[in-house]
């Protein structure tokens, strides 16, 4: 029982991050009908900007932990969003009606971005600064440290943040009417090209946020750290029904607990077998996720 | 580029590809030989992987997996049980069938998109199972295969094994060839461009497509086998994901469904690493940016199939005039 509590919190943690990606993914996916392939490698970006913040700050002698976090968490974000919004518009959007070629060309920018932070950064792993040494609580044989609590609870504002742009303004209702339908969206007057845009740069800054959080979590990042996790990511938001904001952060949860446990009770060795695994039965047995609704097959 | 519309630029190419074919270990070192078939090797699994993609139109992203199948069958019967080559080739067919089957039947159904996730999670799966399994030898993989024999003489020369793939490229060539003007093949190309077209006209889509999955696999399967005695050592690392992509990269880069295309692609592919051996560093990083432009650019390829340039000529007449219809629309609701 104590390794199901303690893999319920590990799990809850990774969770965190699954869902900050696996919204970048659904919420693209929903509105353009694209597997943002690079989006996994959008994450990794976010880690080392972070690292190139935290840098930067030392630098200039700002060392309170919480400030340059901070500091780290805005500049990352905002830069990360922006690269979001260059991928979209150099890659995606000359090749929106071309279905095959734009899933290639989604590659290729995953593939230049990982192979980029290679060349700039450093082809091995990069420490990053450990910062939040709280050690938390322990609840009976449970630890959980200040730095999970954050993570979650941090995670969890986000999440709320980003479902009450796209419920409760006004660019968030033109998203969601893009996502039922993009031409008659069109002929309301809706900016098409400026609100998938901004889609990108929401998605992007998600994914940046989990990534310097994910640096200070595992204290270590690597230009290839975003592959695995974007495939986990998207296994997330097809796991809680693809293009569903509530499902994306269900799936992430649900996807870092079960991973969670196989590790614990299973072996480590063999978690990411069980991810895939769970991607491929969902697929085939309920493509639409636990959430999702039944969607129209589009040609 | 135009150049390679010419006719006589064609046949020219083709006779200096079967030139270089035939002279190549006949005049070239051990190394020349050795980069000469691994761009062999390329050929066939472009050559099968087209049959997915740019026959059926079905986006596969973990295409290794079937090529690592049919290495690990024929490296584990040579090693463990000691089987002759020749034998270890239909087992290693049917594995690599059997496992298209049990990953195709259920998701061939599913959106198009859907396919390239799964079959990338299948490609992970594989080579996970390969690096953790004992019986697959862990991260450090299968060695000493033995070398093909025929009759009693044993193929263990650069040339010997260089003529052993040519081969099977072009029993892959006459294969792919003939199943693309077969009843399947015309199937096929209904499919990929009106599926409910296809489905009126009395074909059964999902079948149709399982079997462009499982033959597809079979070739992977054959090159796998073929690559296992050539390099009598596999490791996981030869089956990444990378290596889907580079396959995939050879057959878009080479033009969908079109044969000759394969072929220079699988050369490009091949040599040009080897002669930026200095520029290693930012070989992927230019691997990437090279895809992205080659869709934007050109994403029909280097020598594009013939049917599919008729195809895209009517898809882009229709495009511009749907195009032009917008654009009309847009102006009449500014003003």
């Amino acid at each position: 029982m104590t390794v199901a509590l303690q893999q319920l919190v590990n799990g809850l943690t990774v969770g965190s991050f699954y869902a900050l990606i696996a919204l970048g993914y659904t919420m693209v996916y929903g509105i353009i009908r694209l597997i943002n392939f690079a989006h996994g490698d959008i994450y990794a970006v976010g880690a080392f900007l972070g690292l190139s913040t935290y840098g930067l700050l030392r630098l200039l002698h700002v060392d309170n932990p919480i400030l340059t976090t901070l500091l780290g968490l805005v500049v990352s974000m905002g830069c990360t969003g922006l690269l979001g919004m260059l991928v979209y518009r150099v890659a995606y959007r000359p090749l929106l009606h071309a279905r095959l070629s734009i899933l290639i060309s989604a590659i290729g920018a995953s593939l230049t971005l990982e192979y980029g932070l290679f060349l700039i950064y450093s082809p091995s792993f990069l420490v990053y600064p450990h910062l939040f040494d709280t050690p938390g609580m322990s609840l009976g044989d449970i630890s959980v440290s200040g730095l999970q609590i954050i993570i979650f609870v941090s995670g969890l504002v986000l999440m709320a943040a980003l479902y009450l742009i796209v419920h409760r303004t006004k660019i968030g209702m033109a998203m969601r009417a893009l996502a039922i339908n993009q031409d008659a969206a069109r002929l309301m007057g809706i900016d098409v090209n400026r609100v998938v845009a901004l889609t990108f740069f929401l998605g992007s800054t998600l994914a940046a946020f989990a990534g310097v959080l994910t640096g200070l979590y595992y204290s270590q990042i690597s230009f290839l750290m975003g592959f695995l996790i974007g495939l986990k990511a998207f296994t997330a938001a097809v796991l809680g029904g693809i293009g569903n904001i509530p499902g994306a952060v269900v799936g992430g949860f649900l996807l870092g607990v079960l991973e969670g446990l196989a590790a614990g009770y299973f072996s480590s060795r063999w978690k990411d077998v069980v991810a895939f695994g769970i991607l491929i039965v969902i697929l085939v047995v309920r493509p639409r996720g636990l959430l999702g609704e039944r969607v129209v097959e589009r040609m | 580029m135009n150049a390679l519309g010419n006719r006589w630029v064609r046949g020219a190419l083709v006779v200096a590809v079967i030139v270089v074919a035939l002279g190549l270990p006949i005049v070239g070192t051990p190394y020349l030989i050795d980069v000469g078939t691994l761009v062999l090797v390329y050929i066939m699994l472009g050559l099968g992987l087209n049959v997915v993609v740019g026959y059926a139109g079905l986006l596969d992203l973990g295409y290794a997996a079937f090529f690592a199948i049919g290495a690990y069958t024929t490296g584990i019967l040579m090693d463990d049980a000691h089987l002759a080559f020749w034998w270890t080739l239909p087992v290693a067919a049917c594995f690599t069938a059997l496992s298209g089957v049990v990953i195709g039947t259920p998701t061939l159904r599913l959106r198009s998109d859907y396919l390239a996730i799964v079959t990338l999670g299948f490609g992970e799966i594989v080579r996970i199972a390969a690096t953790n399994l004992t019986f697959t030898g862990g991260p450090e993989g299968l060695y000493g295969i033995a070398h093909p024999t025929i009759g009693g003489f044993v193929l263990r020369s650069p040339q010997a094994l260089y003529f052993l793939g040519l081969a099977f490229v072009l029993v892959v060539l006459a294969g792919s060839y003939n199943l693309a003007r077969s009843r399947l093949g015309r199937a096929w190309l209904a499919i990929r461009e009106d599926e409910a077209a296809a489905q009126a006209a009395g074909i059964y889509p999902v079948h149709s497509k399982l079997m462009a999955y499982v033959l597809g696999a079979v070739f992977a399967g054959a090159a796998g086998s073929f690559f296992a005695v050539k390099l009598t050592a596999i490791n996981p690392s030869s089956f990444t994901f990378i290596q889907s992509v580079t396959i995939l990269m050879v057959i878009i880069l080479g033009g969908m469904g079109s044969l000759p295309g394969v072929i220079l692609a699988a050369a490009v592919i091949v040599v040009l690493p080897e002669v930026l051996r200095a520029f290693d560093q930012v070989r992927m990083f230019a691997f990437g940016i090279g895809l992205i432009i080659l869709m934007l650019v050109r994403p029909q390829g280097l020598w594009p199939s013939r049917i599919g340039q008729i195809e895209r000529r009517a898809v882009a007449v229709s495009e511009a005039s749907a195009a032009a219809g917008v654009a009309a629309d847009a102006a009449a609701t500014t003003e």
